[in-house]
C-alpha cells in the first residue's frame, strides 16, 4: 500500500522529537450494501475511503493525527503533527529497522463481493422477500439487506513491525413486521461472517427469512412481560450479547488499570459460578470479529478469560501490554486509519456444558426463556446492565408456554455469572457491533443455553 | 475552504442532461485531547473530508461515497452512483430537492476564529482543570475515568441538479469528565458536560460539579421495590424521551406503517399540557443550520400543538409521496448514509413552574437521572416503552435516596398523555434535542 522505505522514513520523522513509540497505520476500505423495503430495491450504496494514522507514544502520552493523503508528504506532515505532543525535545536519531513484511491475505478460496454482479446481490433481497412473506399472511412488510466490505491496511511501527492484511466481511440480515388483533411485532434475523460471498453458499436464505417471520408472527400473540426477580434461561441463538456487555468489557485490560473495572485486581479469583468458561478468541473461523492480526499488527489469540469460573486474564492492547510488561493478547483494534486502537473484544463466547437444553426447560417451574436478546448497556465501573428481550417466552412447570411482548433485563453482570446454575451442551455464535467510546468494530458473540437463577425483569407496562 | 469550492465547481460541471443529481461535500478539522491522572492520555489532530453522491435516473436512485475530495475519486463515486442506479426499483416520486422560495434563516456566525486561534496549550490546560475540579468537588472522587476536550470545525456544502447551491460551516468546542466516586467496596461513576461554540464559554465548572454530583449522590443506591408511581425525569432524560417520540413521527415511518402516529393527524395524543416544537434554526442548539440536508431551509415547526397532533416531518421524497412540501427536515448519515426526514432541533414547549416548586409540589415520586437500554427498550412501532433506570426517592416535595438498578415501563401514548407537569428550566446541549423536568403519572417501576 506504502513503500517499505517510504514507511521507515515516516517512523523516522515521527519520533524526531525523541517518543518512545511510534506507528503507522494506512488503510483503505471499500463498502457495497443493498437493501430492500416493503418490495422496492431501495438505493444500492458503494464507495471507498482511505487514509493513514500515526501515532507516536511519549511515556503514557499519546500524539496522534490522522489523514487522507497518503502521499509521502502527506505522511510527514501527519507524523510532525502526532509528534508535537513531544514532551521532552530530545533530539531522536532513531534508526528503524523493519522486520521482513507478514502479509495476511484473504482466503485463496474466497470469493471478492466486487466480483459478483450487482443483479446477483439484488436477487438475493428478492428472495428474502418472498420467502419471509411465504411464511404467514399476518407478514405484511419485510426488509432486506446485504452487504460487503474488504478492507486492506498496513501497519508498521518502530519496534519493527511491518504487517499487511486483507479482511473482507460479507453480511445478510432480514427484518419483519407482522400484523395481527394486538398490533403490530417485528422480527429479525442476521447472518454475518469474516468471508467472501462464498457465505452464501452456506446460508439458507429461506430458512433464515422464515425465522425472522416466525419470530414476528408469535409475538402477535404476546401478553404483558410479568415484572420482578425470576429464573432465565438464555438460548444460546440469543444471548451472548450479555456475557460480552455485561462481563467481556470489564475485563479489557485499560479499564483494569484506570480501576474502572468491578473486575480489577480479581485474578485468580472466583468470580463466575464454576460452570463458567469464558473465552476472547480471536482465531474463530470465519466469525464477524476474526482476523489474522489485529490492528496494531499483533496476531489474533484465542484467550481464556474465566476458566471454572476463576479469572484468569483480562484482555491487552500494546499500550497496555507495554504498561505492564507482558506480551498484547491480539485485542487491539480500531474502527478505522481516523480513531486510535484500543482493547476491544474478538468474539467472545460461554463454552458449552453438559446439561441438555430440553432438561433445563423442564427443570424451571416458573420463570422467562429469552429466545432473542435485542441491544443492551453496561456501567462497567458497576457491572450494572440493562438488555431488550426481542423475544421471550414464559416458562410454566417446566414448558415453554405464552410469547411475551418486549420488556427489559436489568441486571448486574458479576451478580449473573455467579447465579448460572446449569449450562447446556448446544452452542451458537451470533455476529454484532460493539461500540465503546465512539468506535464501532465487528465482533462475535456466543453461549450455550444456560439458566441464571434470578434476574430482574422490567415488566411490560400494565403488566 | 479551497478544497471544498473546488470539489463544488469539479461535480457542477460532471451534472449531465437527463438525471438529477446531488452532492454533499463535508470537510472537517477536529481536536481531541484526553487527560488521565493529570497527564495528557492523547491528543489528536486531524482533518478528514468526503463526497456522498445521489443520481436519480428514471425513478432509479443510486448512492455512493468517497473518503476524498481529489478528482479521481469525486469521478469514481459519480460513476458508481450511477451505475447503482441501475438496480434500484422505479419510484415515481424518487428525487433530489426543488427550490421551495424559502430564503434559510440569516443566523449568527456559527463559525468561531477565537476557538480556531486558541492555542493547543490552553485547551489542554482546560481539560487538566476539569480534572482537578471535577476531584476537588467531593472527597469520595476516587479517579476520573478522563477528562476531555474536543473541538470540531466543519464546512459543507450541498449542490443539485436543480439549481440548489448552499454552504453551511459551524464551529464547536466541549469539555467532559467520567468521575468515579466511591465508599468502601462500593463505586459509582458519573458525567459531566459542557458545550460551546467559543472556546471562552465553556463551563468547566459546570461539567466538573455535574460529574461529581452525579457520581456521588448515587453511592448507597439500593434497588427500589416496584410500584406504580409518578415518575420526574430530569431534563437529560426528557431530551431522551424528546427524541423517541419525535422520531415517530418521521413521515418515512409513517408511510411504511411503521408509526404509532400513523393516520392520527388531528387527534389528540397527549397532554394539553405538551407542544412539540422542532425548530433547528433555534440557536440556542449548538448544532443549529440555516439549511437541512438537502439543501433547503431549515423552519420552525409545530408536531403536537397542546395535545394535538399537526404534522409529520417530511423530506422531499416523502412529501412528493404525500402530496405536501418537505419540513425541511432531510437528515442525512454522513457521507455514506442515505437521506430520510425527522427530528433536527426539537423540544417540549417549556411550562411556567420552575424545577423546585414541581418537586416541593409532589408527595410522592421517582426523580429519574438517567435511562439506559433506551434503543431496545422503546418499540417506536408498538409504543411499548421499558428502560433501565436510576434516580431518587422523591417524598413530601424532598429528594431522598437514591436507587438504581430498576426499570420504568409503560407506553409512550400512555406517557405522553399522563404528563402532569412541564417545568421551566429547558436545558440545550449538544445534540438535535432539549429537554426540561417533565412529571408523568403513572409509570410502573421493576424492582424487587
Amino acid at each position: 500500500m506504502v513503500d517499505a522505505d517510504v514507511v521507515e522514513r515516516v517512523l523516522r520523522a515521527a519520533l524526531v522529537s525523541g517518543g518512545d513509540f511510534a506507528e503507522v497505520f494506512v488503510e483503505e476500505k471499500a463498502t457495497f450494501s443493498a437493501a430492500l423495503d416493503d418490495g422496492n430495491v431501495e438505493e444500492l450504496s458503494s464507495g471507498v475511503a482511505r487514509g493513514a494514522g500515526i501515532r507516536v507514544r511519549f511515556g503514557d502520552t499519546t500524539g496522534f493525527a490522522h489523514t487522507a493523503d497518503l502521499s509521502e508528504r502527506g505522511l510527514l506532515r501527519a507524523a510532525e503533527a502526532a509528534s508535537a505532543v513531544a514532551i521532552r525535545s530530545t533530539s531522536g536519531s532513531s534508526t528503524i529497522a523493519l522486520s521482513p513484511r507478514l502479509f495476511a491475505p484473504v482466503d485463496i478460496e474466497s470469493i471478492m463481493g466486487s466480483s459478483i454482479s450487482k443483479d446477483r446481490k439484488v436477487e438475493l433481497l428478492l428472495r428474502l422477500d418472498a420467502a419471509a412473506r411465504s411464511a404467514g399472511a399476518s407478514i405484511r412488510q419485510v426488509g432486506a439487506s446485504y452487504g460487503d466490505s474488504f478492507r486492506r491496511f498496513l501497519v508498521a511501527n518502530s519496534n519493527g513491525t511491518f504487517v499487511e492484511e486483507e479482511q473482507i466481511r460479507t453480511r445478510v440480515s432480514v427484518s419483519t413486521v407482522a400484523v395481527g388483533d394486538t398490533g403490530m411485532q417485528g422480527g429479525y434475523e442476521t447472518v454475518a461472517r469474516t468471508m467472501g460471498f462464498e457465505l452464501l453458499e452456506e446460508v439458507d436464505l429461506e430458512e433464515l427469512a422464515g425465522r425472522a417471520a416466525r419470530r414476528a408472527i408469535a409475538k402477535l400473540s404476546a401478553r404483558p412481560a410479568p415484572s420482578g426477580k425470576l429464573p432465565v434461561v438464555l438460548n444460546g441463538r440469543g444471548g451472548g450479547v450479555l456475557f460480552h456487555e455485561a462481563c467481556g468489557h470489564g475485563l479489557e485490560a485499560d479499564h483494569i488499570s484506570k480501576n474502572s473495572s468491578v473486575y480489577t485486581g480479581k485474578v485468580g479469583e472466583q468470580v463466575a459460578s464454576p460452570l463458567v468458561t469464558l473465552l476472547d478468541d480471536g482465531t474463530f473461523s470465519k466469525q464477524w470479529g476474526t482476523y489474522s492480526y489485529d490492528d496494531e499488527g499483533n496476531p489474533a489469540k484465542s484467550n481464556v478469560l474465566i476458566k471454572d469460573g476463576v479469572l484468569v486474564d483480562y484482555m491487552w492492547d500494546q499500550n497496555q501490554s507495554d504498561r505492564a510488561a507482558r506480551v498484547s493478547s491480539g485485542n487491539g483494534r480500531r474502527q478505522s486509519y481516523a480513531h486510535l486502537p484500543m482493547v476491544r473484544m474478538t468474539n467472545s463466547y460461554l463454552t458449552a456444558g453438559e446439561s441438555n437444553p430440553e432438561e433445563i426447560i423442564a427443570d424451571t417451574e416458573y420463570g422467562i426463556y429469552i429466545a432473542q436478546l435485542g441491544g443492551g448497556q453496561v456501567n462497567t465501573a458497576t457491572g450494572d446492565f440493562v438488555f431488550g428481550m426481542t423475544e421471550a417466552y414464559l416458562i410454566e412447570n417446566g414448558e415453554i408456554t405464552a410469547p411475551l411482548r418486549e420488556a427489559n433485563l436489568i441486571g448486574n453482570g458479576p451478580e449473573v455469572l455467579r447465579s448460572i446454575d446449569a449450562v447446556a451442551d448446544d452452542f451458537s455464535m451470533v455476529p454484532g457491533t460493539c461500540g465503546k467510546d465512539g468506535q464501532s468494530v465487528p465482533v462475535g458473540c456466543g453461549q450455550p443455553t444456560l439458566r441464571i437463577t434470578e434476574v430482574t425483569i422490567g415488566g411490560t407496562a400494565n403488566g | 475552504m479551497d478544497e471544498l469550492e473546488k470539489a463544488v465547481k469539479f461535480v457542477k460541471s460532471s451534472m449531465i442532461d437527463g438525471e438529477a443529481m446531488e452532492a454533499f461535500i463535508l470537510s472537517e478539522r477536529e481536536v481531541a485531547i484526553r487527560i488521565y491522572e493529570l497527564e495528557i492520555e492523547s491528543l489528536t489532530t486531524a482533518e478528514s473530508s468526503g463526497v456522498g453522491i445521489r443520481v436519480v435516473r428514471n425513478g432509479r436512485t443510486g448512492i455512493s461515497y468517497a473518503g476524498t475530495l481529489d478528482r479521481e475519486a469525486i469521478t469514481r463515486a459519480i460513476e458508481e452512483a450511477r451505475d447503482n442506479s441501475r438496480f434500484g426499483s422505479p419510484d415515481e416520486f424518487a428525487g433530489v430537492a426543488e427550490p421551495d422560495g424559502v430564503e434559510p434563516p440569516v443566523m449568527s456566525s456559527q463559525w468561531s476564529h477565537e476557538l480556531l486561534s486558541t492555542p493547543m496549550e490552553k485547551k489542554i490546560e482546560l481539560a487538566r482543570d476539569l480534572e482537578r475540579l471535577t476531584r476537588r468537588r467531593d472527597k469520595r472522587i476516587r479517579s476520573l475515568n478522563s477528562s476531555n476536550y474536543g473541538e470540531s470545525a466543519f464546512a459543507s456544502a450541498i449542490i443539485n441538479s436543480n439549481g440548489i447551491e448552499r454552504y453551511s460551516e459551524a464551529t464547536y468546542c466541549w469539555a467532559y469528565a467520567h468521575a468515579l466516586a466511591g465508599e468502601g467496596d462500593e463505586s459509582q461513576s458519573g458525567f459531566g458536560m459542557s458545550a460551546a461554540k467559543d472556546f471562552s464559554e465553556i463551563d468547566i465548572e459546570f461539567a466538573a460539579a455535574e460529574a461529581a454530583t452525579k457520581a456521588t449522590r448515587m453511592l448507597g443506591a439500593r434497588k427500589p421495590r416496584s410500584m406504580k408511581t409518578m415518575v420526574i425525569f430530569e431534563p437529560e432524560v426528557t431530551r431522551s424521551f424528546t427524541s423517541i417520540v419525535a422520531g415517530t413521527l418521521s413521515a418515512e415511518r409513517v408511510q411504511k406503517g411503521r408509526s404509532l402516529f400513523a393516520n392520527r393527524i388531528g387527534e389528540v395524543v397527549a397532554s394539553s399540557k405538551l407542544t412539540l416544537v422542532d425548530d433547528p434554526t433555534d440557536e440556542r442548539f449548538f448544532s443549529a443550520v440555516p439549511i437541512d440536508d438537502e439543501g433547503l431551509a431549515s423552519r420552525r415547526n409545530v408536531m403536537i400543538d397542546r395535545g394535538e397532533l399537526k404534522g409529520y416531518f417530511y423530506d422531499t421524497y416523502t412529501g412528493r409521496k404525500a402530496g405536501v412540501s418537505s419540513t425541511g427536515s432531510a437528515n442525512r448519515g454522513g457521507i455514506a448514509g442515505s437521506t430520510a426526514p425527522g427530528p433536527r432541533g426539537c423540544y417540549f414547549e417549556a411550562g411556567q413552574i420552575s424545577r423546585e416548586d414541581l418537586i416541593e409540589s409532589v408527595d410522592s415520586a421517582i426523580l429519574v437521572q438517567s435511562i439506559s437500554g433506551v434503543h431496545s427498550g422503546v418499540n417506536p412501532i408498538s409504543g411499548d416503552f421499558s428502560v433501565g433506570a436510576e434516580g431518587f426517592v422523591v417524598t413530601k416535595g424532598s429528594l431522598g435516596e437514591p436507587i438504581k438498578e430498576f426499570t420504568i415501563s409503560s407506553t409512550i401514548q400512555k406517557m405522553l398523555g399522563d404528563v402532569r407537569e412541564v417545568a421551566s428550566d429547558l436545558t440545550f446541549r449538544l445534540g438535535s434535542a432539549a429537554g426540561m423536568t417533565l412529571a408523568i403519572d403513572d409509570v410502573s417501576i421493576s424492582g424487587n
